[in-house]
């Protein structure tokens, strides 16, 4: 398509035609009229002048006989000026006025008339044309009156002349405007379309460019830009997921696969056997959770797992993780407490309760208390207790996990999130690492977040999701699963 | 394993051969009947005009979806109990296949210990105590309306979450439950907890009900889970 091509065919172009005839239509009939308006008026003008001096003229004949009459005519005849005057005998004869001739057969009608005529003191044959009024005197004489149209036709000219004229100049303005603006939004497009080609290409950290002009272009820009930010964290994120898998399920194979081999060249008795196949399988379904962990990771990240949002206290999902760890925690000497107040809350209960359990294992397995004194205790919790706890504050449900253990340094907090980190003082623990992220995923994905914080001392880890939120209300629709139908 | 379970006739639906094969095989070595359809019309045939006890059917399957197998089975009326294998495991999905009819869904991949403790579970010749009111393992006896538990002449007093475990336990009397079978029906959770959460309360369990008792009504199943029956069985 030419640049020509794509400029007309643009959206503004295109309104721009239309408003141009619209307002061209409107220009027209506002000088129309005008133009019919002014006629009228200079017809009115003419009429009630010529109808005075009409009666003027028969009354001074009425009174003065046909030599006043003829005197009067020819003395107004004489002043300069359009009007036209013509006094003739009964038979046809003119006898006073400035009339040279007239169309035939004007005298012989009365009342009022248009017609060519030509003056009686013009030396050129140019015909005028003229409004006249003919009235029939006593004794068979007739007078006309009438005014020369020539000032009614050049202020038509005038007004037909300003017609064209400004015709012209809404056109070439508007199609100028048109192509200026056109080019200007066509100019913003091939921008965008310039980036996005740029971005499906591969280059994912482009951004439309935005103006300051807060205008729909730039709010589309920006709505985009929000678009393509979430679709690269997305990116990223995959990324991420594959490089970590790539990393860190490989060492488990290759473990796996050099047990298998070492356990194949020892030709060993039965029992080895035994030994190397179950430690194989304890490899495998520990490779196993860990994928599934990903896996989870990964849909709740992308947003997939909003399937299944219902409505439910989030005290009674942190009763449940209590009630479900508390031998748990009480096997490794801990105490696992509960506190909970009402908490309503909108989401995926499921994905909730092992956020939460997450945490809670977390908070078992390295939240024992540190050695050495420590300062006072900001919750009131003994040394080897667990704080389970669910309430609302406005409209954020806070789930939380408070241990009495070493805690996290307040820079290795944003870090411990991330999958796959074993902080060091946790690195001979047993745990895929994922613990933390999945918690993460989960609150981000009920438009949350995962806090850690300091309880000094020890950890406290909360879940903070809105009570509800607007994306999942948006969604909600889809979560009226229907079962599927066969035919 | 269990060769207290009675022989069931299977039917595994299943398009991966060598899985297929396996099944078979690992089936008939405890006693049972199966037999194998590779895809989803000839399972959906088979499946119409055998007397099978329960349907193992794969998520996905060439020709016929295993879901669609199963909605056409229920739309004739045919309540076979179906357990549902996929390699999608998630929440949602397992969600999606119990409402177009599954019995229970295992996901991919599983160990066959898991598999084989689902399927007694469901089997029709293991209808079992489930309508009665009252549970009785030897001398242990669990009434379900007055919420009481007895061993011999010893009243007994469990927690709510013992009494639905220990329920759970006796309702399937004689089979295997697995940990996971154990999480999912007694606590409702289909996650996969890190720690042995669920051993714990079995311990606390088989204290309250076993201990100072000579003969032990709640075994560990090695590889498997629990189950409780009277030793002597």
């Amino acid at each position: 398509m030419t640049a020509f091509g794509k400029l007309i065919r643009t959206t503004a172009f295109r309104l721009t035609l239309v408003y141009l005839f619209l307002f061209a239509l409107f220009a027209a009939s506002l000088l129309g009229y005008f133009a019919w308006n002014t006629r009228r008026l200079i017809t009115e003008q003419i009429t009630t002048t010529v109808n005075g001096e009409i009666s003027e003229v028969t009354d001074i004949y009425t009174s003065r006989g046909l030599r006043g009459l003829v005197f009067t005519v020819e003395s107004r005849a004489l002043r300069p000026g359009a009007n036209l005057y013509l006094v003739t005998t009964p038979t046809g004869q003119a006898i006073a006025g400035n009339v040279g001739s007239l169309m035939p057969g004007v005298m012989a009608s009365t009342g009022w008339i248009e017609t060519a005529y030509r003056r009686l003191d013009e030396q050129d044959t140019a015909t005028h044309r003229a409004l006249v009024n003919v009235t029939q005197l006593s004794g068979g004489f007739r007078l006309l009156i009438g005014r020369d149209l020539e000032e009614r036709r050049r202020l038509f000219g005038i007004v037909a002349q300003a017609a064209q004229w400004s015709l012209l100049v809404v056109v070439v303005l508007g199609i100028g405007g048109g192509i200026f603006v056109a080019r200007r939004v066509l100019r913003r497009i091939d921008a965008m379309t310039g980036t996005t080609q740029r971005i499906m290409a591969g280059d994912l950290s482009g951004r439309l460019p935005v103006g300051r002009s807060g205008d729909e272009l730039d709010r589309l820009a920006e709505n985009l830009n929000a678009m393509l930010e979430r679709i690269e964290a997305l990116m990223m994120g995959l990324k991420e997921v594959s490089d970590n898998i790539a990393h860190d399920l490989k060492t488990p194979l290759t473990r796996l696969r050099n047990r298998a081999e070492e356990a194949l060249a020892k030709s060993g008795c039965e029992a080895d056997y035994r030994v190397a196949l179950e430690r194989t399988i304890e490899e495998s379904d520990g490779l196993i959770r860990t994928f599934n962990a990903l896996l989870m990771i990964a849909r709740a990240e992308s947003g997939q797992a909003r399937g299944n949002m219902d409505n439910f206290d989030a005290a009674d999902v942190a009763s449940g993780i209590h009630e479900l760890y508390e031998p748990v925690a009480e096997d490794d000497g801990m105490t696992l407490r509960l506190k909970t107040a009402a908490a309503p809350l909108h989401g995926n209960r499921e994905l909730i309760s092992q956020a939460l359990a997450n945490l809670v294992e977390n908070a078992i397995k390295y939240g024992q208390p540190a050695a050495g004194p420590q300062p006072g205790p900001v919750v009131s919790l003994d040394a080897k207790q667990i704080l389970i706890e669910a309430r609302r504050k406005d409209d954020i449900v806070l789930l939380s996990v408070t241990d009495r253990g070493p805690g996290i340094p307040e820079a290795d907090r944003k870090h411990a999130v991330e999958r796959f980190v074993r902080l060091d003082s946790s690195r001979t623990q047993p745990g895929s690492g994922l613990g933390l992220s999945l918690a993460s995923a989960v609150a981000t994905l009920h438009g949350g977040e995962l806090r850690l914080g300091d309880a000094r001392p020890g950890l406290v880890a909360t879940l903070a999701i809105p009570s509800r939120t607007a994306s999942i209300e948006r969604i909600s629709p889809q979560t009226q699963d229907v079962p599927q139908k066969v035919a | 394993m269990t060769a207290t379970a009675p022989e069931m006739r299977l039917l595994i639906i299943e398009d991966d051969r060598e899985s297929a094969d396996y099944l078979v095989k690992a089936f008939r070595e405890v006693g049972h009947v199966a037999d194998l359809a590779s895809d989803g019309e000839e399972g959906l045939a088979m499946a119409e005009s055998g007397d099978y006890d329960v349907l193992v059917v794969d998520r996905m399957l060439p020709r016929r979806d295993g879901l669609s197998v199963i909605g056409a089975l229920r739309e004739k009326s045919n309540r076979t109990p179906v357990l549902i294998l996929s390699a999608l495991g998630q929440v949602d999905d397992r969600i999606k296949g119990l409402r177009a009819g599954g019995d229970d869904y295992l996901p991919k991949p599983y160990s066959f210990a898991e598999l084989l403790a689902r399927v007694e579970v469901l089997s029709r010749r293991n209808v079992g105590p489930a309508e009665e009111t009252t549970y009785r393992v030897g001398d242990l006896e669990l009434d379900r309306l007055s919420h009481r538990v007895a061993r011999g002449k010893d009243e007994l007093t469990l927690q709510p979450r013992e009494f639905r475990l220990l329920e759970y336990l006796m309702k399937h009397a004689g089979q295997v439950v697995t940990r996971t079978m154990l999480l999912e029906n007694v606590w409702d959770y289909h996650f996969d907890p890190q720690t042995n959460v669920i051993d714990v309360h079995i311990s606390r369990l088989r204290s309250k009900i076993d201990k100072g008792f000579e003969r032990p009504l709640l075994h560990t199943i090695r590889g498997a889970g629990y189950m409780i029956r009277d030793g002597i069985r």
